[in-house]
């Protein structure tokens, strides 16, 4: 009697175990002040279209995730630093980043625009509605050149550590003021005010604080992709979980196969940014 | 340890050390003398005039610094009235926002030190003042305000190393001070632990020379 206890024991450990051991716990980390990408509701909870699909792909993949909240500018460092197992933040892939984490595939894609307020001497800039940077044609660059001269001497705020810094510090906008926030709310603040002349960001980043506010935001210029704007959003992964990388990359394509990603694209950009 | 980062990026956060300096000495300037107005303030009888210096000096050192910064810089900007009058001139600075939340708030603190200076300056100075016939202002600016001086200089010097360490809150409107360039290097490095004992080093070699200059002008103005 004694050892059928004992077995009943060990078999309900061993089971424990095994129930433990294939549904591993992750923590996925998000900024939270991205929308539509990530962000928060009135109570406090985290919304938006990354903080859905990481659900999805976690019922995929079989973990067990919980999401959590980080400050855009420590989130590479934090992911390294392991409180968290994976990033999906709205981050572009770049060849910046990879070297310090890895990329998924790409979940979604999303063109940047600049932005100015109504009534701005730049508003309705006659260029070309869309350039990309990867290799850049005749006319992407003289798109290039009537920025260049828009926004001489001018002030652009963006958020910090972004692609979008990156690439008004690389010069091909000329010699613009960059001024760099810690959130991308403090840069739609900070355009409102009129403290800057104007923003680059996601697009969809100011037609939803517009629609939201209610303030007077209006893009302008050509929406950018390419070169410094990276190649889509990912996961990012630190280099040394490989298996994570794998599980999320097979979750990924699934998800996609399944018309999943697509679907939370709609529902939160209201046009489909899957890739 | 990545020390060649470390060595690389000392020139940029020397070089943002001149911005923590400009902040922190215009801050404490403007701070002394809003400091000494409410101190005056509140020695005064009025009772109207000494609860409004109270509620000044109430106000400003009953909440965090940052939340000042967040409501001078992001708060008035929202006030639509504000930016057409000559004060947008001004607030539309990050830099001049954030130097008249410091010198409000350093001018509270130091308020406080000069009040308390000048309340345990013994009546005997005074009256050996007025046996000799001084007059009333003389004997203020002659020898109320030195002894308050050197009487508040220790707690003064800890209230410049305190304004000191508050400018890295700059970082928080766009300024690129000492806080706010580490910051910027570590977003494209992400190596946070080399740059921040860095920039950590250049405030503790800070305070050391504030804390030896209080402690030589002490010295100098003690009454032996």
């Amino acid at each position: 009697m004694i050892k059928l206890k004992k077995f009943g024991l060990g078999l309900l450990i061993s089971l424990f175990l095994s129930f433990t051991a294939n549904a591993d716990s992750i923590k996925i980390g998000t900024e939270g002040a991205y929308p539509p990408w990530n962000s928060k509701d009135a109570s406090g909870a985290l919304i938006g279209f990354e903080v859905d699909l990481a659900k999805e792909l976690c019922k995929i993949m079989g973990h067990d995730c919980t999401i959590v909240e980080q400050d855009w500018d420590g989130m590479i460092p934090a992911l390294v630093g392991r409180k968290f197992d994976a990033i999906m933040a709205g981050m572009s892939i770049t060849d910046e980043r990879k070297k310090t984490i890895n990329f998924s595939d790409g979940y979604a894609d999303e063109v940047a625009s600049l932005a100015v307020m109504k009534g701005s001497k730049n508003e309705g800039l006659k260029t070309l509605s869309a350039i990309n940077l990867s290799e850049i044609s005749a006319d992407e660059q003289a798109t290039l050149d009537v920025l260049t001269k828009a926004f001489k001497g001018k002030t652009i705020g963006v958020q910090t550590a972004t692609i979008h810094q990156n690439f008004l510090e690389s010069g091909l906008m000329g010699s613009v003021k960059v001024r760099t926030y810690k959130t991308q709310d403090e840069v739609n603040l900070d355009l409102a005010a009129g403290r800057i002349d104007a923003a680059l960001a996601a697009a969809v980043a100011f037609t939803d604080y517009a629609e939201k506010s209610g303030k007077a935001v209006v893009l302008t210029g050509p929406t950018f992709a390419g070169g410094d704007f990276g190649n889509g959003v990912g996961v990012g992964i630190r280099k040394s979980d490989q298996k994570l990388l794998n599980d999320f990359n097979r979750a990924i394509d699934k998800a996609r196969d399944d018309g999943i990603i697509s679907k939370l694209a709609i529902k939160w950009f209201g046009f489909d940014a899957s890739m | 340890m990545d020390f060649d980062l470390m060595i690389t990026s000392f020139p940029k956060l020397l070089n943002a050390t001149v911005v923590t300096l400009k902040l922190l000495s215009l801050s404490l300037f403007f701070g002394l003398f809003i400091g000494l107005f409410f101190a005056i303030l509140r020695l005064r009888k009025n009772i109207f005039l000494n609860k409004f210096a109270y509620g000044y000096s109430y106000v400003f050192r009953g909440t965090p610094l940052l939340v000042q910064i967040f409501i001078i810089y992001f708060g008035l900007g929202q006030i639509e009235y504000l930016r057409t009058t000559i004060l947008w001139v001004v607030l539309k600075e990050p830099y001049w926002c954030a130097i008249i939340a410091f010198a409000l708030n350093t001018g509270a603190y130091t308020s406080e030190i000069l009040r308390s200076a000048f309340q345990t300056i013994k009546p005997g100075f005074i009256e050996a003042g007025k046996s000799l016939g001084i007059p009333n202002k003389i004997i203020f600016y002659k020898i109320q305000i030195p002894i308050a001086i050197r009487q508040s200089l220790p707690a003064y010097g800890n209230e410049i190393i305190l304004m000191m360490k508050g400018t890295s809150l700059a970082s928080t409107v766009t300024l690129l001070d000492l806080t706010g360039v580490a910051k910027y290097i570590i977003s494209t490095t992400f190596k946070p632990i080399e740059v921040f004992i860095v920039a950590g080093g250049i405030y503790l070699f800070m305070t050391f020379i504030i804390h030896n200059l209080i402690k030589y002008l002490e010295k100098k103005y003690s009454y032996q």
